[in-house]
């Protein structure tokens, strides 16, 4: 039987030729470029009035700490919010990205956006990558049916659990989440409980370290507990200080913030479901 | 299915035990509850029985981001082909869509389904959906890492025309034996049972199931220690 090679046209969609070239590459002893990685702890729960997420806040290149104060928990929707970890521009630009669907998505609908419709629109992106966007995620939020917590892995896969853990300091975390987890925690209880699983993981884990950021969603209401624990303080800061060259010149930054206008309609039709 | 690279960047893989058997009147699906990824266990509580449509539900075994991909693929098309047809679809049209997924994208998908599923022209029906895309119309289907250790038990312990009672304790018996020997399957037993009256989901919790050879009763679990109201931290 003769094995004619049929031309396809090109389909369309994202062209994977490069990945093997590179993976070619690597095998023939070329050091691939490193890359920003959050070898993290990150977590969520669920407790009575809502969802609580916590993260750690280094950021690691290799063996360096890359930033030590970096925010890994982001922004997603009003009520919705999502820790990355892996690489770390791969879990800025795909919250973004869904971030910026749905606020669309909440102009065309005139309604709050739902956890299933983000965690949909990150698993189809991500299994569409096949693996290659590096991004875990812990993605929470309440909405009109309830609250909601899942686990996004880079290949596209979900898991809906009352609590998770994801990175490198998730070992360390689940051991506690498994041994002091109960249904039905106060918000206090969960957030004592969320502190001490991610200060498991900066203590028990290289790639985790410096501060405990968490978010405490609840039905309308949200807190970004930025900083919420600094248990590694800097106790050293050396009495001659830093002096910059006399050609050094000195300017000022200022960021004006954007307003945040989205105006959600109260009492709406409700979606009957 | 566990993937040998045992680091937490692996593919998620439901490393695992899945069964559809049929009874005189319907079917029964029964499945373990761990995914690993490596070695660790990444959801020790997950449920790999999903919807397709009312009466049709698909047991999941290999990537589970492939199957969960597969699983919602196929529930839209069924979605529309239940609008378009007028009636409840059958289960023999559902796996069909499942195999074509399965079968025209074999070189990237790493899927081993099982559907099963009640209509009322055929009655129950298993149909298993292996690794290249096959169909198979079978009196029971298993699938998973852990099916390995069920076919001789399935050679003994299978008749025709059991009645509901009993399929249900023939899958329990037979997932708990795989979690047994199998590492890459554990947690809870879970089974859908679907005939004319609709859908019935059962629950077993670990402790719940029998013991097997030179297995030890569970002392101090962590089922113990999270049904006391004030759970203290384990200690050893």
């Amino acid at each position: 039987m003769s094995k004619a090679a049929i031309e396809v046209p090109p389909k369309g969609g994202f062209s994977f030729d490069l990945c093997r070239r590179n993976e070619m590459l690597v095998k023939k002893g070329l050091n691939a470029p490193s890359f920003l990685k959050t070898g993290t702890t990150i977590v969520g729960l669920v407790f009575q009035d809502g969802v609580i997420l916590g993260a750690d806040t280094r950021a690691t290149e290799g063996p360096i700490v890359a930033d030590k104060n970096c925010e890994k928990i982001h922004y997603i929707a009003p009520n919705i919010y999502c820790c990355g970890a892996g690489t770390a521009a791969d879990t800025e630009a795909v919250t973004d990205m869904v971030s910026s669907q749905l606020t669309l998505h909440r102009h065309h609908t005139g309604r709050e956006s739902r956890v299933v419709t983000a965690l949909t629109l990150l698993k189809s992106h991500l299994f569409s990558y096949q693996g290659y966007v590096s991004a875990a995620l812990v993605l929470g939020g309440v909405d009109f049916t309830g609250p909601h917590l899942h686990t996004i892995y880079p290949h596209g896969s979900t898991d809906t659990l009352p609590f998770a853990t994801m990175g490198s300091g998730s070992l360390a975390a689940m051991a506690v989440f498994e041994s002091k987890y109960r249904e039905g925690l106060t918000r206090d209880e969960g957030v004592q409980l969320v502190a001490e699983a991610i200060s498991s993981g900066i203590f028990n884990d290289l790639g985790s370290g410096s501060n405990v950021d968490i978010c405490v969603l609840t039905k309308g209401h949200k807190e970004y507990l930025r900083n919420h624990l600094q248990p590694n303080p800097r106790t050293y800061i050396s009495e001659k200080g830093y002096s910059f060259s006399k050609k050094t010149e000195v300017l000022l930054t200022k960021i004006t913030p954007l307003r945040d206008s989205v105006h959600i309609i109260e009492g709406g039709d409700e979606m009957e479901e | 299915m566990d993937l040998n690279s045992g680091d937490l960047n692996s593919p998620l893989s439901t490393g695992t035990t899945i069964i559809g058997v049929t009874y005189n009147g319907g079917v029964v699906l029964g499945a373990d509850s761990r995914t690993s990824t490596g070695m660790y266990v990444a959801n020790r509580a997950s449920d790999k029985i999903t919807q397709l449509t009312d009466n049709v539900y698909l047991c999941r075994s290999g990537s589970a981001a492939d199957t969960q991909t597969i699983s919602d693929y196929v529930r839209y098309f069924l979605h529309q082909h239940t609008i378009q047809l007028g009636q409840p679809t059958t289960v023999k049209v559902a796996a069909n869509l499942v195999r074509l997924l399965a079968y025209n994208n074999k070189n990237m998908l790493q899927a081993g389904l099982i559907v099963g599923g009640w209509d009322k022209y055929e009655g129950g029906k298993i149909y298993g959906v292996p690794l290249g895309g096959t169909i198979i119309e079978q009196p029971f289907a298993i699938g998973g890492s852990g099916s390995s250790y069920l076919y001789g038990f399935f050679d003994q312990a299978w008749k025709e025309g059991m009645t509901q009672e009993e399929a249900e304790q023939l899958v329990v018996k037979a997932v708990s034996l795989a979690i047994a020997r199998d590492g890459a399957s554990g947690g809870v037993v879970r089974t859908v049972t679907i005939n004319s009256e609709g859908v019935a989901r059962k629950f077993y919790p670990g402790d719940s199931l029998p013991l097997w050879h030179e297995e030890l009763e569970p002392h101090e679990s962590l089922l113990d220690i999270l049904s006391t109201s004030n759970p203290e931290p384990m200690v050893s």
